[in-house]
């Protein structure tokens, strides 16, 4: 294992090249990830300054910050821009397109050119939607229900629809192209069986990817199409069906939620197995389980659609069918508690995250319980019980997996370490103004408050304060990791080749790794998370107490 | 200090106990779930936190644990969704002599009529102990009409009907919301729903002036477009006679069989020649833009007020308010 102190003029994937062009017609996956790093964190602040005002507005009952259009300019703009342009490429396109490669033991993804097109489809759509945003927006919500989206609403819906295709394609390419790099480039010696749980979650939502994205875009045309040429599609005065529109885009839009979870579930899995420095308790289940998800993710479609008019049975079916997927959830959460025990567990930042990480799922896991049931569901949805639940599940969940994961990696992706008690105190604040922000709205929610209000009844006055409270707590705490991230890239302690003593073949090369991945190619003849196997980091880890 | 953070909403009709029941129970079950899985983590962290000398001990798993912590959710899981089922069947079936109130919702306001003709905008008069169903569709687009207090929740449509019902139980005043988004001013479209002693909700019906009960103005409709003529009560007509049609099957012309409901009412009015009765030529003319979503309501009340002799409906009422 080579621990030795790398000087800075050794050759890595960062400083083989300089120029804006060796940056922009790069085919490296390492320079892929860190453009998508760059241009997700852009849009990952857009979405957030949305949050922000639509918070500020909610302070008081009265709409008075902003004029109710505005307002639903800015909670559909946050939705579109936080799921489509940050939260489906978050993981996948940057640790995913980073790791994916050097976890087993390739140079590259199996279609190097295509991955950086992604990125090119992504920043056309980005900058269609930027477009859209700055010429005044779109106001349909995320979820573009007809027939308002066809034909009622004045605001820029087929610039955004557009932009949202583009954006899928550039999705779907990443998840071939994981694919294929996973069946075909593994290293010698890497079966399925001695895959890192990452790999594995990847692989899960890759097929995810693959399957359900062209059927938001055919529903997203079709959208387009009926709104400029008048057809009968969604449109019932035209002879078409609304439910049809809702049947569509949740057959994407629920197993999406699948693309955002399934990658901070394989992060949790290779941090929680680093710092307890254990295998994984349940390596298979838990590999399966991931499988599962993306199987019965396709299933369960219609539990958003309850109240909207379905028949009594399919909603009876459905219902059930929402309670077979929690139980692939249920097992990833029990084994990751299970792998502690008997662990050695160090508290570093992304332990911290990866802590967060399963209480905040959990919690939006088990609302998730009172969502498929239908006499609670028929009361809860559409109110913010149902956006407390989702932003557990995907900001506790996806994007604590996200932070947990870039301050995993970061000593790998940057050649060096950010000041761990920084770390932890963001961590800290990430916990505690995530809580204070979406818990009240659980309550909210069960009140009766309904989601997308602009201005709302005054009994409802105290809790919203207490939410918008904690999201100027919760912006802190993203703000923060951005400033020493982009601080420890200049003045950050160099990092070692392993500075975690981590299992796993990313660890073996150098930080940052050279443009092809590994000097000699790897020959794997070990499990994955052979812990026994690995020394420990000499003395705790980056002590800057 | 609880008068400003209530936190709990009010508790006023038959069905809003039942969901209250099965949240309780969602609330202790997840809440002892996330305190294990609370203690276990910080036990397990503290106990097995990092210590010279102590080496991690390598566990390869047990199937007999991993089938038990499926197998037991997924046992709990299916009473959650039986329980829930429970109280969905009983939401979505209406008794069967509910007092009918018709629901038209535009952007941005309800429009609700009561069948013995009181007209209302988002306000909502019924008394205590009375079942109620709502009949619902919009004008644009898609709506929902939201009581929290009453725990129901139900999407509105344009294009067709769909049905909701409760029975009031507590005197009071609560808020209707639109929960479905639906424009500029979704969040104005809100109204109230004022429940009401049977004494002064009648005080209230005979207080109000109406212009007719909803199946006299759906008659005098079905005179004016001269639906009559064809639609005769002999068996002369061109079309089928309507008299005892509502709630029975229907034999098609292509053979299939459907049952006489609002939405098949209202699809016959606007599209006549989609579902053709067997035995008749589709010669009807097309009404699609031609009514307006309150006649076509009055036509469907009146239309089911000739099938509602033994019933305590429409027609009693008709004969006391003229």
């Amino acid at each position: 294992m080579a621990t030795a102190v790398i000087t800075p003029e050794r050759e890595n994937y960062l400083n083989q090249e300089y120029g804006i062009k060796s940056w922009l017609l790069t085919v490296d996956h390492k320079r892929i990830a860190l453009l998508y790093l760059v241009s997700i964190t852009f849009f990952f602040f857009i979405g957030g300054f949305f949050a922000l005002l639509i918070r500020l507005e909610l302070l008081t009952p009265a709409g008075d910050l902003v004029q109710a259009d505005t307002y639903n300019k800015l909670f559909t703009m946050h939705g579109q821009v936080m799921i489509f342009f940050f939260l489906i490429p978050s993981i996948p396109a940057v640790l995913g397109n980073f790791l994916v490669p050097l976890m087993i033991g390739a140079k590259d993804l199996a279609f190097p050119r295509i991955n950086l097109l992604s990125w090119y489809l992504y920043i056309i759509a980005g900058v269609l939607m930027l477009h859209c945003i700055c010429t005044g927006g779109v106001d349909t919500g995320w979820t573009f229900y007809t027939p308002f989206s066809t034909a009622f609403s004045n605001t820029k819906v087929v610039e955004a629809g557009v932009a949202i295709f583009i954006a899928g394609f550039s999705s779907i390419l990443t998840g071939l192209n994981f694919v294929v790099t996973i069946h075909r480039m593994r290293a010698p010696g890497m079966t399925w069986s001695r895959l890192p749980l990452f790999i594995w979650a990847h692989y899960a939502t890759s097929i995810i990817q693959l399957l359900g994205t062209p059927v938001l875009a055919i529903t997203l045309l079709l959208v387009v199409f009926e709104r400029l040429f008048h057809l009968g599609i969604f449109d019932p005065t035209r002879g078409g069906d609304p439910l049809l529109f809702q049947h569509l885009f949740w057959f994407y839009s629920h197993p999406a939620v699948y693309i955002m979870i399934l990658p901070a579930m394989a992060v949790e899995s290779e941090v929680v197995a680093c710092f307890t420095r254990k295998r994984i308790f349940g390596y298979h289940f838990v590999a399966m389980s991931s499988i599962a998800i993306a199987v019965f993710g396709f299933l369960v479609w219609a539990h958003h659609m309850f109240v909207a008019g379905i028949s009594l049975y399919s909603a009876l079916i459905f219902s059930a069918l929402s309670y077979l997927v929690a139980v692939p959830s249920a097992i990833k959460v029990f084994n990751w508690t299970a792998t502690m025990y008997k662990g050695s567990i160090t508290f570093t930042t992304p332990m911290l995250y990866a802590f967060g990480f399963i209480g905040l799922f959990t919690m939006g896991g088990l609302t998730g319980l009172f969502l498929a049931a239908l006499g609670i569901d028929v009361h809860v949805t559409d109110t913010y019980f149902i956006i407390a639940h989702f932003h557990y599940i995907m900001v506790g969940g996806a994007v604590m997996g996200y932070l947990g994961g870039l301050h995993f990696w970061w000593p790998k992706i940057s050649g060096r370490m950010y000041p761990e008690w920084l770390g932890k105190f963001a961590a800290l604040i990430v916990f505690l103004g995530f809580n204070l922000t979406f818990f009240p709205q659980f309550i909210l929610g069960y009140m009766g408050m309904p989601r997308r209000y602009w201005q709302y009844p005054p009994e409802f006055q105290v809790l919203n304060v207490l939410s918008t409270a904690g999201s100027t707590i919760l912006a802190v705490g993203y703000v923060l990791p951005m400033v020493y991230f982009l601080w420890s890239m200049r003045y950050g302690k160099i990092a070692d080749d392993n500075p975690w003593g981590a299992a796993g073949l990313e660890w073996q090369t150098t930080s940052p790794p050279p443009t092809f991945n590994f000097d000699v190619p790897p020959v794997v003849t070990w499990e994955a998370y052979n812990y026994d196997q690995i020394p420990a980091p000499a003395e705790e880890v980056s002590v800057e107490r | 200090m609880f008068d400003n953070l209530p936190l709990w909403p009010a508790r006023a009709s038959t069905g809003a106990g039942n969901v209250d029941a099965l949240y309780i129970f969602l609330l202790l079950l997840s809440g002892f779930m996330c305190l294990a899985i609370f203690v276990m983590i910080v036990v397990f962290a503290l106990r097995y936190r990092r210590q010279p000398g102590r080496a991690a001990e390598q566990i390869e798993g047990s199937t007999a644990l991993e089938i038990t912590w499926s197998v037991v959710p997924l046992g709990i899981f299916m009473v959650i969704f039986a329980w829930g089922a429970f109280i969905f069947f009983q939401e979505r079936t209406p008794p069967r002599d509910a007092s009918e109130v018709y629901v038209v919702a535009k952007q941005w306001m309800w429009k609700l009529e009561h069948v013995e003709g009181q007209r209302e905008i988002n306000e909502l008069h019924v008394p205590v102990g009375r079942d109620v169903k709502l009949i619902m569709t919009s004008q644009d687009v898609i709506h929902s009409f939201y009581v929290p207090a009453f725990r129901i929740k139900q999407d509105v449509l344009p294009g067709r009907y769909t049905t909701a019902w409760f029975r009031a139980t507590k005197p009071g005043v609560y808020h209707l919301f639109c929960a479905e988004y639906c424009g500029s001013q979704h969040s104005g479209m809100i109204g109230q729903v004022m429940v009401m002693e049977p004494a002064q909700y009648q005080a209230w019906l005979s207080g109000g002036s109406t212009s007719g009960s909803l199946a006299s103005n759906g008659q005098s409709i079905f005179q004016q477009l001269g639906c009559v003529t064809c639609h005769r009560s002999d068996t002369q007509g061109r079309g089928p006679n309507l008299a005892g049609i509502f709630g029975k099957p229907v034999q098609l012309e292509d053979g299939r069989t459907v049952v006489a409901d609002e939405n098949y009412i209202r699809e016959s009015i606007l599209s006549p020649s989609a579902k053709v009765v067997k035995g008749f030529k589709p010669i009807m003319p097309v009404f699609q833009g031609l009514v307006s979503e309150e006649q076509l309501t009055e036509l469907v009340a009146y239309v089911k007020s000739l099938s509602a002799a033994p019933s305590a409906g429409t027609k009693v009422q008709e004969s006391k308010v003229q």
